[in-house]
């Protein structure tokens, strides 16, 4: 089977051909089979089924005859969908933003050569280890206008003072947000860590003999050499945001109203609260083309890269 | 060691120093505010949540909220606290972990070791399950379940989380195995040595590393999952993070946030645990296993 074996090679081979040797060839195949299967079936094929249930008028119960677009047209004429896609992009650019710009600033103090710089790390990077249910559940009461941090300013002598973010409908997203940026910020920063500490050093000892100082340096090497965890991270976030749901469900309930509804969240209260399932299907395929525009691009260059490298 | 662009700790810098200590302090001090929120309010009575504020120490510290929702904390209609849900999550988490890891070695070392033709094709076609929202297959798989006996159960449970872990586990023993010398799998093919022997003798003895990160990831995931819980399950078979939220959201009678605290605390132990014994492969399982989110 292996022609660059030499001849002593196929000399020992030999004797073994026949059944076994073809059991050899197969096996590896045999092995990894049922795993394909899976992916054919459980992604693939259910990919399909939710694709033509959501061409369908299902409602409570699967029905398989073609409707054709209804279940799109009804999504987009639907004003909970388009408050769902408007929270996803405050949501997700303001999550994306925070998580960047915070995740960047602490693991350029970090590398400071910071003593105990280890047991900091851990603590900024401990909320990866939660479950979004239980930092929605510690930020739902840490929010809570009521005891919370509204309660807590007006003890310190500000009898006034207001914070209804989590209860009022304009901001409630915005808790969100909060939740969502303290729970993923660490791994950012460990991700620019990482970055910060593959840059090659020669180029930054060229810069500092051209008499550049720390400040310029950062501005015009350190941080322009991390462009590919720049994407890498953006890639990572936006895929979180679009698949929140735990963290809202957790937070706010979709709430007040449906003001913090987001994509997940609606795809989950019309298929499985309000049986809806052809609506449910179309939301589904709305999200799954999103990721996909997200994640396509990155695929297309890992590949590149390891063709290349 | 000493990058001359950072700086240092001498003279006239003393001041940048200060400044860049404080800062790394006062975040540090942020990412624990909550976890220090949620202990102390488990650890207050009612009284004290309504008398004091959040950063206040507990005035007495009593268990009474952590002994409630163990054991006799209403979710819904049903009085029996989290104790059930927790050891439901044990007994789906601990076989899901162990079987996806198992096919995920298996798989690994045929896409690195045995290559056919097209079996780069097929790991590529097998990553996209990575990254679609689960969301996507929810609704066939509630059938599915259904059509399997299985829908409610734990072993139903076992059997989403399997399936939709396997290209991540595959991922990481691929991504691990492609660096291991394919001269060492080279000479002993040609002694003879078959798949599993190869497997056996070769491969899984320099495995550790990476099954440990693989376990830890998968436990943190399926642990902390909520959709498939929420979706694939209902009652008293639901997991832990399920029976949490629905806890927090019973609105009869008062709300009691010292125990919805220490539920949120027994919800969030065994992943924490993990993390504080070996954060170091937490954190390799999280750069390499990112994208799943």
């Amino acid at each position: 089977m292996n022609p660059s074996l030499g001849s002593s090679g196929q000399a020992l081979v030999r004797p073994r051909r026949g059944i076994a040797d073809y059991v050899e060839t197969a096996l590896p195949k045999v092995v990894l089979g049922p795993t394909l299967i899976c992916a054919l079936i459980f992604v693939y094929g259910f990919i399909l089924w939710t694709a033509w249930l959501s061409f369908t008028e299902s409602r409570i119960l699967p029905r398989y005859d073609f409707a054709g677009l209804v279940q799109y047209v009804a999504l987009f004429a639907n004003d909970r969908w388009w408050i769902a896609l408007k929270n996803l992009g405050i949501f997700g650019s303001l999550f994306i933003l925070f998580c960047l710009a915070t995740g960047l600033l602490l693991a350029i103090l970090l590398d400071q050569r910071i003593r105990a710089e280890g047991f900091l790390r851990s603590i900024y990077l401990y909320p990866m280890a939660l479950s979004f249910i239980v930092t929605g559940t510690a930020w739902r009461w840490i929010l809570n206008p009521g005891l919370g941090f509204e309660h807590l300013v007006r003890q310190l002598g500000f009898e006034h003072f207001e914070f209804p973010l989590i209860v009022e409908p304009k901001t409630s997203i915005y808790a969100v947000v909060i939740a969502g940026a303290w729970q993923s910020t660490g791994f950012v920063m460990a991700l620019f860590l990482a970055g910060l500490r593959g840059i090659d050093d020669a180029i930054i000892k060229a810069a500092q003999v051209d008499g550049a100082g720390p400040i310029r340096i950062y501005a015009s090497i350190v941080i322009p050499s991390l462009r590919p965890v720049f994407f890498s991270s953006l890639i990572i976030l936006a895929h979180i945001a679009i698949k929140s749901f735990d963290l809202v469900m957790a937070l706010t309930g979709g709430g007040p109203g449906f003001s913090s509804d987001l994509p997940a969240t609606f795809m989950y209260t019309f298929a499985f609260n309000r049986n809806q399932i052809g609506l449910g299907a179309a939301s589904a395929m709305m999200m799954l083309m999103t990721v996909m525009a997200v994640i396509i691009p990155m695929i297309y260059s890992e590949t590149r890269r390891q063709r290349h490298g | 060691m000493a990058e001359p662009y950072r700086t240092h700790a001498a003279g006239p810098q003393l001041i940048g120093r200060t400044v860049i200590y404080t800062l790394l302090i006062l975040f540090a001090l942020y990412y624990l505010m909550p976890l220090f929120v949620m202990v102390t309010t488990s650890l207050k009575t009612l009284d004290d949540i309504r008398a004091g504020n959040l950063l206040a120490l507990p005035a007495q510290i009593g268990f009474d909220a952590w002994v409630k929702a163990w054991g006799t904390a209403c979710t819904g209609v049903y009085c029996g606290g989290l104790k059930g849900n927790f050891m439901n999550s044990v007994s789906f988490v601990v076989p899901a972990v162990i079987i996806s890891t198992l096919i995920g070695a298996f798989n690994g070392y045929v896409l690195t070791m045995w290559r056919f033709k097209g079996s780069d094709m097929l790991f590529t076609g097998l990553l996209i399950g990575c990254f679609i929202p689960f969301q996507v297959v929810l609704l066939p798989m509630a059938q599915t379940l259904g059509w399997l006996g299985i829908a409610n159960s734990i072993p139903g449970l076992i059997f989403v989380h399997v399936v939709y872990g396997l290209a991540f586990t595959t991922l990481f023993f691929r991504n691990f195995y492609v660096t291991v010398p394919a001269e060492l799998t080279k000479a002993a093919r040609i002694d003879g040595a078959g798949f599993f022997t190869i497997f056996w003798r070769i491969i899984l003895p320099l495995s550790p590393p990476i099954i440990v990160v693989c376990v830890i990831w998968q436990f943190t995931q399926i642990w902390n999952d909520f959709l498939f819980g929420v979706v694939f399950s209902s009652g008293q078979r639901q997991p832990i993070t399920v029976a949490l939220n629905n806890l927090v959201n019973t609105t009869t009678g008062v709300k009691e946030y010292n125990v919805d605290m220490a539920a949120a605390i027994i919800a969030a132990i065994p992943t924490l645990f993990v993390y504080v014994v070996a954060g170091k492969y937490f954190l390799r399982g999280l750069t390499a296993g990112a994208v799943k989110g």
